[in-house]
């Protein structure tokens, strides 16, 4: 695991593309200025020590001894040996600049190359090096230039060597896995037919796609340098002659209960510059994912519109002749929302009514976007975190599920059922089949462990498995999808419900695996009186087994019949289409 | 399972090779160096040389790590260049307060990690802000500022602990846990910082898993989808995420024992490198890689427990 999360490589290299507002934006995002200009005022303080230092870094004043901060000529204090601390930690400034710039070299250039190398070749190179780059990550660092001082003496240029190799797997890996990303996109491609070198290919377009992360995370590393680098120099592992900002807190806390002040200084101007640093980091990334950013709605913004839902539910009382006697769940202008931005939402589906009788499968059709699944999921409640529901009703049993969320958890599981379209996501695989089936039955139904699973061996051999005992004891990795699509329809049939919500539950299968899942379907709702409503794309699973439907398009329903009627004689031109285009697709496939 | 054990095995063993023999050749790559070193800078260049032999420097340096690491095999890591000590015994000393520090950090982490990355990624909302801004700032101050902010607050001002010393749990429970309250708290503050980071992740990519939605859509009550079946996939990168944060750990304690004055093995490391006492160096060394290998091994088994699937790889 990378401690830098991945990027989106579309996003880099627009947003390498876009360099030159990069930088207005971030002057304009107030995390990023100030700390960018904390950051070049420590960088002036350095630079500027041999003219502007008040005194040299060594020069001592016996007068000045302890000195407290603001005292004439000594703005910070004076050390136990009366240097003034604002001297040295401008001196000291130096000493961070050439370990930044040490820690940087070093690390981009091994750090890059040996990604760009491992990225772009992959194979033989890209084992190896990911391999070194393992061992690498696994060194203790701070123990290890501890132990350099042994060899070398106090030496700020070699220790930070050693540290930027100790920090170069962190470039490594971000920029091979964006090298991997580029390297599949086509421009790449393309650039190898065209027949340029490998090494133009790099540096024209891996490197512009690689550059705005490595400048994200050089920020973290120049962060981790100035941190070990203070931290060597508090341990007394930098040159006494030459002050430093770790020396400066080291000799300050040996003399903290003469002087607490003197400890202050070296302390905050560490750790500020350590915190400008991340938080450059994390403003430069924002900066570059800001289009990712305002797709949250705010919480404000969101209560507003669930109360506004709420109040046309209590104003619109329905009409109970409206709905025959035998509806099991009956679904009035549902409307359903995704955020746009923090006050704006779009909406996706377009005030819907649909009604399930008992022991009727209803199929719910329409190509992928048009919001057939998000009427399925409202149904259960299992909408994303996201959506919000904008209106409407769904009633089971005269209940409103969408005005009291107590109706919908006591429904949820217990009433209306749910068997979803991938089997193999859709199990635990921390659990063992007959572990998670047992706990989702036992959340609904007052039973004894012993008694839920005799009856979910019951249930697992009638939906058939073959082997129900073995299936029990299995992971779900170790079943195929069909046995996984089985499991999943026996732990929804299991509560005994009066709806289950299908959602494309034939669709991960395989072509013969699909007709018996079918007509397991079929089997149980005629055992059990059961109303189906089957989302799906598959005009063919329509034909097959579904009484009515509805055809969807842009989140309205635009017709409702019969199976039969829809086939022979589709109203409206939407439907034609649709049903066209499957018999292209059936001509094709033959 | 087992193979799996094994090969993780080998290659930590790989590790340790690689990186010992790395570190054992830049420390004993210089012998006169060395050598001049134990005598002090006013010896002869012939009594230099007569060291050099008697400290077994002048031989190859493949022989020389050949001989170290069939010390390491028998539990025999030489002598001290300055007070013949035994670098074992040194080291038995000094290990204990070290991993006294690294252990009862990486517990609490764990344990403060989960909770507050569970409900920063579950609850959202402000929550989930604080969270995410102090894992910024606490992963950002080092620790051993954040140990001198300690000692000024708690020691220095109001002198409610002791700043520092190290009392054994031998002599007295109490002042043991006194004396390593302060340092186990700054060593917290980022570990902790990182780590909810890395749980709150971990968490929210689990969340969006689809097997939750059919969880829940079961019936199942949320705090039980939460706290049974999202921890427990959850945990896999989340205990990468911690065993990776054992290095970070050990640095910090290695300079925070400076702080607190503690006789440790950043204490020791420190003062045998700035004597030139190598094989103390290179036992610290030898230590701490261990402590990271074993760590990262135990992190592998406490996964593969939890994750059925990653028994198998």
């Amino acid at each position: 695991m990378t401690t830098t999360p991945p990027l989106e490589t579309a996003v880099l290299v627009q947003a390498a593309a876009k360099r030159r507002s990069l930088f207005r934006r971030l002057i304009t995002n107030p995390q990023g200025a100030v700390c960018l200009v904390f950051l070049l005022f420590v960088l002036f303080l350095g630079l500027s020590s041999s003219w502007l230092a008040p005194h040299g870094p060594n020069v001592t004043d016996l007068n000045a001894v302890n000195a407290s901060p603001f005292s004439s000529g000594h703005l910070l204090g004076a050390d136990s040996t009366g240097r003034d601390i604002l001297s040295r930690l401008m001196w000291g400034t130096r000493q961070t600049l050439l370990a930044c710039v040490v820690v940087l070299v070093v690390s981009m250039v091994l750090g890059v190359t040996s990604g760009l190398a491992a990225g772009f070749y992959r194979g033989r190179v890209d084992a190896v090096l990911n391999w070194v780059s393992d061992v690498v990550m696994s060194t203790p660092g701070v123990i290890l230039l501890i132990a350099l001082y042994a060899r070398t003496g106090s030496n700020v240029v070699a220790a930070m060597a050693v540290f930027g190799l100790i920090v170069a797997p962190s470039y490594f890996r971000l920029v091979r896995s964006v090298v991997i990303g580029v390297r599949g996109e086509l421009y790449v491609d393309a650039a190898k037919v065209v027949g340029l070198s490998d090494l133009r290919i790099v540096g024209r377009h891996v490197l512009w796609a690689v550059r705005a992360p490595v400048v994200i995370q050089s920020s973290f590393v120049l962060a981790a340098g100035i941190a070990m680098e203070a931290g060597l120099g508090f341990l007394g592992l930098s040159n006494p002659a030459k002050a430093s900002w770790g020396g400066v807190l080291q000799e300050a806390f040996g003399n903290i209960y003469n002087n607490k002040a003197g400890v202050l200084w070296p302390a905050l101007l560490i750790s500020l510059t350590v915190l400008a640093l991340v938080l450059l980091g994390n403003a430069l990334r924002d900066v570059l994912q800001s289009s990712a950013h305002s797709r949250t709605l705010s919480p404000r913004r969101r209560r507003e519109l669930t109360r506004q839902a709420q109040e046309q539910r209590q104003s619109t009382t329905a009409d109970p002749a409206a709905t025959p006697a035998d509806t099991v769940l009956s679904i009035r202008g549902l409307r359903i929302g995704y955020p746009d931005g923090e006050n704006s939402v779009r909406e996706v589906v377009h005030g819907v009514d649909l009604d399930v009788r008992r022991g009727e499968i209803h199929g719910l059709v329409g190509e992928s976007g048009s919001g057939k699944s998000q009427i399925a999921f409202s149904t259960l409640g299992i909408l994303p975190r996201e959506a919000v529901v904008l209106g409407g009703s769904i009633v089971l049993d005269g209940k409103d599920l969408l005005a009291d969320d107590q109706q919908l958890y006591a429904a949820r599981g217990r009433r209306i059922a749910y068997v979803p379209q991938e089997p193999m996501s859709n199990l635990d695989p921390c659990f063992t089949v007959g572990a998670q089936l047992t706990h989702g039955l036992r959340a609904v139904k007052k039973t004894s462990k012993q008694e839920a699973e005799r009856e979910l061996l019951r249930l697992l051999a009638r939906v058939g498995i073959k082997d129900p005992e073995r299936v029990f004891r299995q992971y779900p990795h170790e079943i195929s999808g069909g046995m996984a699509q089985r499991v999943l329809i026996c732990g929804a049939v299991a509560s005994d419900p009066d709806l289950i919500v299908a959602d494309e539950p034939t669709t991960a299968l395989d072509v013969t695996v699909q007709a018996e899942v079918l007509e397991l379907l079929r089997e149980l709702r005629d055992e059990r009186g059961l109303a189906v409503i089957l989302v799906t794309h598959n005009l063919g699973v329509v034909a097959d087994i579904c009484d009515t439907v509805s055809v969807m398009h842009d989140g309205h329903i635009v017709e409702r019949s019969d199976v039969d009627a829809l086939f022979e004689s589709p109203a409206e031109d939407y439907t034609r289409e649709l049903l066209s285009s499957a018999r292209r697709v059936e001509i094709a496939e033959v | 399972m087992l193979v799996s054990v094994v090969k993780k095995l080998v290659r930590s063993v790989g590790v340790l090779l690689v990186v010992s023999f790395a570190t054992f050749v830049l420390m004993y790559g210089n012998g006169p160096g060395i050598a001049r070193g134990v005598l002090g800078t006013r010896a002869s260049e012939a009594d230099v040389r007569a060291e050099v032999v008697r400290l077994g420097l002048d031989k190859p340096l493949l022989v020389q790590y050949g001989d170290w690491l069939k010390g390491v095999v028998t539990g025999n890591l030489g002598d001290s260049f300055f007070t013949g000590q035994s670098v074992t015994s040194a080291l038995s000393s000094r290990v204990p307060v070290t991993l006294t520090l690294i252990v009862l950090s990486l517990l609490l982490t764990a344990v403060a990690s989960v909770l507050l990355g569970v409900a920063a990624a579950v609850r959202g909302g402000w929550i989930d802000r604080v969270v995410q801004f102090l894992s910024v700032l606490g992963a950002a101050v080092p620790a051993f500022i954040i140990a001198i902010g300690l000692v000024f607050a708690f020691a220095v001002s109001v002198r409610l602990l002791p700043a520092t010393g190290y009392v054994s749990p031998d002599q007295s429970v109490s002042g043991w846990l006194k004396s390593v309250t302060l340092p186990v708290i700054a060593l917290l503050i980022g570990s902790i910082a990182n780590a909810a980071a890395q749980f709150r992740g971990a968490v929210l990519d689990t969340l969006s898993q689809d097997f939750v939605r059919t969880l829940r859509a079961r019936g199942i009550p949320e705090s039980r989808v939460v706290f049974r079946h999202v921890l427990r996939n959850a945990a896999g990168p989340g205990l990468t995420a911690l065993s990776l944060q054992t290095l970070g750990l050990i640095g910090g304690a290695v300079i925070i024992e400076q702080v607190f004055a503690l006789p440790g093995l950043g204490d020791l490391s420190n003062t045998s490198a700035q004597k030139g006492d190598v094989p103390l160096v290179m036992g610290c060394v030898l230590v701490t890689i261990v402590v990271v290998l074993v760590v990262n091994l135990l992190g592998d088994l406490v996964t593969a427990a939890v994750n059925p699937k990653a028994r198998t790889r």
